[in-house]
């Protein structure tokens, strides 16, 4: 299953990932707040937080879509850092083309000779599954099979670091444990999986590292076996026992206590 | 009403016979509209696109003025047209007046806006759902813009094919630009101004036919792109 990587003397390191008091804001509202942390190869790291915490603005913050409005995110490489990542979203975004054809553009995009997608393809499309799907247009697939086709897309890039945003937020469980197969045969192959998700279950089976957001602040990261025994955070804890936040007086949110599904 | 049906029963028999008058009319016709619409996509597809995806100063005037040119009357784009070529205007030295040529820089002008205002929503509306993706994988705007266009082809195709149901369509520019000049500037739609009022209605009648015809199989073309091809773009 494992392909056939780069060494590292051919492809130079993108990470560690350095964020630096990096602050988001939107609509006249700090949706990120200081959020200072490194990211080194090899781990999968699992977001985690309620709705509206900041997970998918911090992901497309680290991935580059986003730019900070204070502090800094550094990639090893600089700019050229953004051609070793993928981003799979939430909701799956799909070419009005062909299954075979979503994955061409992309390694299209990042100067894959012609020559060598066609193998690419194949064999990504074998290693989800999605092979007999190759010649239907990607828009007729099922919303698992979207997802799986967008991972597989995001593993032909091989990048170093992949982001994912909620890859199983709308799946059934069985496509949610194909999905969470492809994520760990990816992560096999070498790529630093930062990702999301609602599912504790799922942070229970992929995590390394467990980052707990609330409200645009990271409260709580630590080693994912330390933090499912035990959070260090209240309200972290409160989160995972599936106590509702807001009825817990934590100090970042007391004076919300009235509204509950106040977005930050 | 026997004058009618007789003026019906020669149409038919000018139609069905190929006549060789009735040809040429249609041929000039089809030969003016399509490369009118043929220039007009060259020029409105990118330009659309542009106006759909870079922001920059007067970006809103542009986008109203092109919206506003679509429903721009043929009679004053074929003024327009006429005062720029005519002997004493800007572009008089190239004697283009009363030539076919004159008449697909008209239909080119009231066609390109057309093409142009719906390019600009079918890629602004792709560019919403793929911006963030494409982002991703290393494309802005500029880089995106073929394959924006690839993915819009059946809905571009139909505002083509709209843009040449308007330049088939439409008398008052090329009778202005044009003339109306028997072998040179006849078209479909300024023979049958012109045979109405002589009040040969068998020739008008059969050009009228084969114009109604064509603007059916448009709109059928039309219709048929979108839905034969819904699972592409659903
Ligand atoms: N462009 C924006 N302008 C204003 N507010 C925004 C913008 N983008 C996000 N927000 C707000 O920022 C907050 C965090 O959004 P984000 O999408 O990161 O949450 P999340 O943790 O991913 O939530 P979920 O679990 O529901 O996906 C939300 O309250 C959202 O409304
Ligand atoms: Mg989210």
């Amino acid at each position: 299953m494992t392909a056939p990587r780069s060494t590292p003397e051919s492809t130079p390191q993108i990470l560690p990932l350095e964020l630096d008091g990096v602050c988001f804001d939107a609509g006249g509202n700090r949706l990120i707040k200081d959020i200072s942390l490194r990211f080194e190869p090899g781990l999968r790291t699992v977001v985690i937080g309620p709705n509206g915490a900041g997970k998918s603005l911090f992901l497309r913050l680290c991935h580059g879509l986003l730019r900070p409005t204070q502090g800094s995110v550094r990639w090893q490489l600089g700019s050229s850092a953004a051609r070793h990542q993928a981003m799979v979203f939430q909701r799956p975004v799909m070419l009005r083309r062909s299954v075979t054809a979503n994955i061409d553009y992309a390694l299209k995009l990042r100067k894959v000779p012609r020559r060598d997608r066609a193998d690419i393809i194949d064999r990504v499309l074998q290693q989800t599954g999605l092979r007999r799907h190759a010649d239907q247009p990607a828009r007729v697939l099922s919303i698992g099979e979207q997802q799986k086709l967008a991972l597989a897309r995001a593993w032909a890039l091989q990048p170093q670091v992949l982001f994912l945003d909620e890859p199983t937020a709308s799946l059934d469980p069985a496509a949610t444990h194909g999905v969470e197969e492809i994520i760990q045969a990816i992560h096999d192959a070498g790529t630093r999986i930062i990702m999301t998700t609602h599912d504790l279950g799922q942070a229970r089976r992929l995590a390394d590292e467990v980052i707990f957001i609330n409200r645009g602040r990271i409260l709580e990261r630590a080693p994912a076996e330390r933090f499912f025994e035990a959070q260090e955070n209240d309200l972290a804890r409160a989160f995972v026992r599936g106590e509702l936040l807001w009825w817990h007086k934590g100090k970042d949110n007391r004076k919300q206590i009235p509204k509950p599904k106040e977005d930050i | 009403m026997t004058n009618f049906s007789d003026a019906f029963a020669a149409a038919l028999g000018l139609v069905l016979s190929l006549d060789a008058s009735l040809t040429e009319i249609v041929g000039l016709s089809l030969q003016v509209s399509l490369s009118a619409v043929a220039i007009a996509a060259l020029i409105g597809l990118p330009v659309g696109a542009a106006i759909a995806l870079f922001r920059f100063r007067g970006r809103f005037f542009i986008v109203v003025t092109v919206n506003a040119l679509m429903g721009m009357p043929p009679v004053v784009v074929g003024l327009i047209v006429y005062l720029l070529l005519s002997r004493a205007g800007p572009f008089g030295v190239f004697g283009l007046l009363f030539t076919p040529t004159a008449m697909i820089v008209a239909q080119v002008l009231l066609v390109t806006p057309i093409i142009a205002a719906l390019t600009r929503q079918v890629i602004e509306d792709l560019w919403i759902e793929y911006e963030e993706q494409m982002r991703s994988l290393g494309a802005g705007p500029g880089r995106a813009v073929p394959a924006l266009l690839w993915d819009g082809r059946f809905t571009l195709i139909t505002a083509i094919l709209a843009g040449f149901g308007r330049a088939s369509a439409e008398v008052g520019a090329v009778m202005i630009v044009g003339g109306n000049i028997d072998h040179v500037t006849r078209v479909m739609t300024t023979s049958i101004a012109l045979e109405v009022s002589k009040g040969d209605l068998a020739l008008a009648l059969g050009l009228g036919m084969i114009l109604l015809t064509l603007s059916a199989s448009i709109n059928a073309g039309a219709y048929l792109i979108q839905h034969s091809t819904k699972r592409w773009h659903a």
